[in-house]
């Protein structure tokens, strides 16, 4: 469920005067935001845009630029998989494919029960234990069917 | 005495499961009531025996490796706290073909010490360029570095000593030191390395660029991918700090320094220099024009010095042998060591630093031991995404940066990810492109529209439509996106597409897909 307008507000105002004051603080900010919410909630930008005198197009230029930047609430867990070369050497599409029939989602979905967001990643400088994931901040290497399975499991329970 | 024991705490260690052997350990010490010190360290870059235990024995440290949480009890009834055998025994890390093979300069203690270790990283050779640094002028820190050939590590590979003499010569109130953490490249991962397992040469990097340019504050822009090496630098910078490396003054000699780490929010293109100030002003990661230069004109349009995390980390190194010691090795205009990082499917993949000059061939088949799957090998990508793909026939290539333009590639930031004979190279070239169109900062039209075309252009050869018709218009949109774009991403993009075309033309004539009847 999203927080309502005030409560968000009244969460995000220490992390705009935590950074107010500091060389380029709309990035730091932006990341404050994310880690708080898991996401940036579209009701930040004019309140961001007042408190670093900006316009709102520029602050929402800037949350729309970066992929890590998500405009919706993740599930409970966010299962990011490594698409690139490195990983794509050692079957790694194949492993996005199990992934996505288990989990039953597409890259950049989120299940209806919200237990887990399933994103791409590309580089997680894990290409010599290819393929990589990163479950909840915590890396994973040499992916294999089992694993696979596991992470599953465990972003369901 | 206290035996120590070190089982590292790098993410390619973590993610392969250092932190359960860790708890493992710790309970079986607990167990077992013996005085046992466990040291976290970071890696040596032997991927394939991650998690690899160390412990500090009378004949020096021995290794154990790969351990999962269900061999400790047997590693323990071993005696492996006094080096005793067991099947995972590999002895003196040191004497394993794939580390006693290396020069290890910039990576001379990484895997060895605790990465938050300031006494360790002293003990160690660390603060010792800092210090010689400290008793020289601007000027004579500036031209050790140029003398010593150090070139940007990040993929440019220009002077770094011309870079710092442009910014210690612009007149400005403030000028910055940026290092550029943001190692976006597939099969590139010493950045990462050096920031979790030795994060003090970086730091003492920086602070001598600091002092060299007349800088005085630091901004590390590090990928938001990488979570561990921000918890580790942060730590880094506190003891620093607390040490008074940093600070107002340095070492309570020097000029003023201070560090700050600051993250980046996932995108590719922000790697680049110009794009990367922008973000670091919390603007949209948007490519320059240049010039200005970045050392005229860098971030908040003051002088800035903007490095990759190796370059800076190679520089204390410099200052503390001095610019001869490391000119000496290399060949050619690439001077000094590079950290090549082994990928991709290959048996042995890890970090590999050494003088440049090995051929890409010694490295593939002889250094990581062919694939890990065990069939033959049939591309290896050299520089990243940008990189082009390398055939067997061009195996004899010396690992250096002339070699690699005159074959229209580039070594990049040195990773190379090896593919087996089931690569699709079409699909690889189609993949170069998709990446540049989602990377891609919008702001020049080759890069933005030349890579969307480009993903069309491929899916129809996919087809077996037209094929001629199609190569054709790939090489024409490559030569636009080559020499019309603004920065490397767009300009790059066609070092994979084109050497993909050129080297596996077969790959790209497929036999048309039949419409099926209705």
């Amino acid at each position: 469920m999203q927080p309502a307008r005030t409560e968000i507000l009244s969460a995000v105002m220490p992390i705009v005067d935590q950074w107010r004051h500091e060389e380029g603080p709309l990035l730091p900010i932006l990341n404050g935001i994310l880690r708080e919410f898991g996401y940036v909630p579209r009701e930040v930008v004019p309140a961001i845009a007042e408190a670093l005198n900006l316009s709102r197009a520029e602050v929402y230029g800037v949350v729309s630029f970066y992929h890590d930047y998500r405009e919706n609430p993740p599930g409970r867990h966010v299962l990011k998989l490594c698409r690139a070369e490195a990983c794509q050497s050692m079957g790694g599409d194949a492993i996005a494919e199990r992934l996505q029939n288990l989990l039953g989602l597409k890259f950049g979905e989120t299940a209806a029960d919200g237990s887990v967001t399933l994103e791409p990643v590309y580089c997680l400088g894990l290409c010599a234990c290819s393929p990589a994931a990163m479950l909840d901040g915590e890396v994973i290497g040499r992916l294999d069917d089992e694993k696979a399975r596991e992470i599953a499991r465990e972003v369901r329970a | 005495m206290t035996t120590k024991i070190y089982i590292p705490r790098d993410s390619g260690a973590l993610a392969l499961g250092a932190e359960k052997v860790a708890t493992a350990m710790a309970r079986e010490i607990g167990l077992r009531g013996i005085d046992v010190q466990i040291v976290r360290n970071g890696s040596r870059g032997l991927y394939w025996l991650e998690p690899m235990v160390e412990v500090e024995t009378e004949f020096g440290r021995v290794a154990y490796g790969p351990v999962k949480p269900s061999d400790v009890p047997s590693l323990f009834d071993s005696k492996f706290l006094s080096g005793g055998a067991h099947p995972l025994f590999r002895g003196n890390p040191g004497e394993i073909p794939f580390l006693k093979r290396q020069t290890r300069l910039t990576f001379a203690r990484c895997g060895i010490i605790d990465p938050g270790s300031l006494e360790d990283y002293e003990t160690y050779g660390g603060l010792t360029g800092l210090r010689n640094a400290l008793s020289m002028a601007p000027e004579q820190i500036v031209a050790q570095v140029t003398e010593s050939g150090l070139r940007g590590r990040g993929g440019a590979g220009f002077p770094t000593g011309i870079k710092w003499k442009t910014v210690l010569e612009a007149q400005a109130d403030r000028k910055y030191i940026v290092c550029n953490a943001d190692e976006g490249d597939s099969g590139t991962f010493a950045d990462r390395m050096i920031m979790e397992g030795d994060p003090f040469v970086l730091i003492e990097g920086m602070v001598i660029a600091g002092i060299a340019v007349g800088a005085t504050k630091g901004y590390i822009y590090l990928r938001s991918e990488y979570p561990d090496a921000e918890r580790v630098l942060n730590e880094a910078i506190a003891v620093a700090r607390k040490a008074g490396i940093l600070g107002k003054s340095v070492l309570g000699t020097g000029p003023a320094f201070e560090l700050e780490v600051r993250m980046g929010a996932g995108a590719y293109v922000c790697g680049e220099e110009t794009a990367l100030l922008d973000s670091l002003e919390g603007k949209r990661g948007m490519v320059r024009a240049k010039p200005p230069l970045p050392a005229h004109e860098g971030l908040f349009g003051k002088p800035t010095v903007v490095n990759n995390v190796i370059s800076l980390a190679s520089v204390p190194i410099i200052l503390d042998k001095g610019a001869t010691f490391y000119r000496d090795f290399g060949m050619g205009r690439s001077r000094g060591t590079i950290p090549i990082q082994i990928a991709g499917n290959v048996k042995y993949g890890g970090l590999f630093e050494t003088a440049f000059g090995l051929t890409l061939g010694e490295i593939v088949d002889d250094i990581a031991g062919g694939t890990a799957t065990g069939r033959p090998v049939r591309a290896v990508q050299v520089g990243g995404p940008l990189g082009a793909y390398f055939p067997r026939a061009l195996f004899d290539t010396p690992f250096e940066y002339e070699a690699f333009l005159a074959r229209d590639g580039l070594i990049g930031h040195a990773g190379i990810v090896v593919f087996d004979d089931t690569v699709d190279m079409l699909k690889q070239a189609r993949f170069a492109m998709e990446f540049c169109a989602v990377e891609s900062c919008g702001k020049c039209t080759p890069c933005r529209i030349g890579s969307t075309r480009g993903v069309e252009v491929l899916d129809r050869l996919a087809k077996g439509v037209q094929a001629d018709q199609q190569i054709e218009i790939v090489k024409d949109l490559c030569n636009t996106m080559k020499f019309g774009s603004l920065c490397a991403l767009g300009g790059f993009t066609p070092y994979p597409v084109m050497s993909a075309l050129t080297h596996f033309p077969e790959d790209f004539r497929r036999q048309p897909v039949r419409e099926a009847a209705e």
